[in-house]
């Protein structure tokens, strides 16, 4: 619920990449390492004004390349330091071979994904391609739909990622451009709400690194020969039960910063208009905004439709985004990056896959936008809204529809 | 923070030393043919996995750890060594 904030911290204008590194700084990370890319450069680079002005008590860690900023913040983790990085596309994918290592050491840190389309064609520009493209790697993802909330949810994603039941590295994403560039109105919470919402550290109580303690991490497990499968089976299988209870500890902690804060984020899904809703739209990120202006018009005009927003992308919340939509007549959902081997959006396809189990098969569509930076303009939602509708009138689905095809 | 205290699904740490003999799934053995070896150390030199070992007038081999590549029969310059199939024992 994207509600006003309430007054007890101080206000500033900023753009989400200030909101962000403000999340980061009142998280009070221990080490920040960083490598600038586009859209995420000013963001790394209001981290190190931060450090260098005495805002924030962290080590900033300038490294050659995204692939050294991962490995180094495993270590710190290792040591008991909490960490923050953030990234954008083609970093991502340099930083993809240690990307894997976090989850699978159960290292709580948290990185931002400033969302940008990945070449080729080369674009520098926002989309969710790098994103979605690392999905299955055990980070958990929550997207961000304003400014104020990219900054309240870098410290809930603390909490979160270093929950005993969860220990699991959280992604923070906002677009690239919309979100990293656009300048709002934004709330500082006070130091000591956050700090008291985080309480005392507990980064690394697994693996703690200790010399009067040796021991090896991550040694050689598995295989045909030697131990055998089993351990791996029960490695993989702890990150699935993380990730899993980590859908109950990303309720319970939006629910306590908004306790602190007055501001009460949906954690995993927000449900728009939905009551009574014969029709509903899925969106995920930045374009939820345009997206319910759209629905307002709709609405205002008598035509009944919701909006389902997807917050935590994983652990994917199947049941709640079930429920949501079991009682509409279709279903449009709209991405910001493409499936290439199932011709559709990501986000179109999990959902398909989470209404799965429902007793009637509700008609669905594909609609694809706002990819290399371009706009999704309410024009274009009423575009959705229009062909959705048709969709429940008994319309055959078409997909996927390329929104900014002809822009 | 004990170690007792952890999930033993939690994360992949090791606290007992175990040795992976990479000697296990060789299919070909190097043999030194004593009357050629020079001692020239070539072997010793080339040997990926370091598990050549020096005698008072040769070179052998630790087979715990050889994994049968060949490099070391391939480089030597007496041609003292010869890749034998497991199998014949």
């Amino acid at each position: 619920m994207n509600q006003l904030p309430t007054t007890t911290g101080k206000v500033i204008v900023c753009d989400g990449n200030e909101a962000a590194a403000w999340g980061a700084c009142l998280s009070r990370p221990d080490m920040v390492a960083v490598y600038p890319i586009t859209p995420q450069s000013s963001l790394v680079e209001y981290l190190a004004e931060f450090i260098a002005d005495g805002r924030m008590d962290a080590d900033l860690m300038d490294v050659e390349g995204e692939h050294t900023v991962l490995s180094v913040l495993h270590g710190a983790v290792l040591a008991g330091a909490r960490t923050y990085s953030a990234t954008s596309a083609q970093g991502l994918a340099f930083m993809f071979e240690p990307y894997f290592r976090t989850p699978g050491l159960r290292l709580p840190m948290v990185v931002s994904l400033v969302t940008r389309d990945a070449v080729s064609p080369t674009c520098v520009w926002g989309g969710q391609q790098d994103a979605m493209t690392v999905k299955e790697v055990g980070w958990i993802h929550m997207y961000c739909e304003t400014q104020q909330e990219i900054l309240d949810t870098i410290p809930i994603a603390y909490k979160v990622a270093e929950h005993p039941d969860v220990m699991l590295p959280v992604n923070v994403n906002h677009d690239g451009n919309y979100l990293s560039y656009g300048v709002a109105r934004v709330e500082l919470p006070p130091q000591s709400v956050v700090d008291a919402f985080l309480g005392e550290k507990q980064v690394n109580w697994h693996a703690c690194l200790d010399p009067e303690r040796p021991m090896a991490v991550d040694p050689l497990t598995g295989g045909a020969g030697g131990i055998g499968p089993s351990m791996f089976v029960k490695y993989r299988k702890g990150i699935c039960a993380g990730m899993q209870d980590a859908l109950r500890v990303i309720e319970e902690a939006h629910e306590d910063w908004g306790k602190r804060t007055g501001r009460y984020w949906s954690p995993l899904i927000e449900e728009y208009r939905m009551e009574d809703a014969e029709v509903a739209l899925v969106t995920i990120g930045s374009m939820t905004g345009a997206a319910k202006d759209a629905v307002d018009t709709a609405r205002e005009a008598g035509r009944k439709i919701g909006l389902v927003k997807i917050k935590t992308f994983r652990p994917f919340p199947a049941a709640r985004i079930a429920q949501a939509l079991s009682k509409v007549k279709a279903i449009g959902v709209v991405d910001r990056s493409v499936n290439f081997g199932w011709n559709c959006g990501p986000v179109f396809q999990e959902v398909l896959a989470a209404m799965y189990a429902q007793p009637v098969r509700i008609p669905m569509m594909s609609f694809i936008g706002g990819l290399a930076g371009a706009d999704i303009t309410v024009e274009h939602f009423a575009t959705v809204v229009e062909r959705t509708f048709r969709l429940a009138g008994g319309e055959t689905a078409a997909g996927p529809v390329w929104l900014n095809e002809n822009d | 923070m004990s170690l007792r205290n952890v999930p033993d699904n939690m994360c992949p740490i090791a606290t007992e030393y175990t040795t992976m003999l990479t000697g296990d799934w060789r299919a070909l053995r190097p043999v030194v043919d004593r009357e050629r070896c020079v001692k020239c150390a070539t072997c010793w030199l080339y040997c990926p996995v370091q598990c050549v070992v020096e005698k008072a007038a040769w070179f052998d081999f630790n087979y715990d750890f050889c994994k049968g590549c060949g490099i070391c029969a391939e480089e030597c310059p007496h041609r003292a060594i010869k890749m034998v199939e497991e199998a014949e024992g």
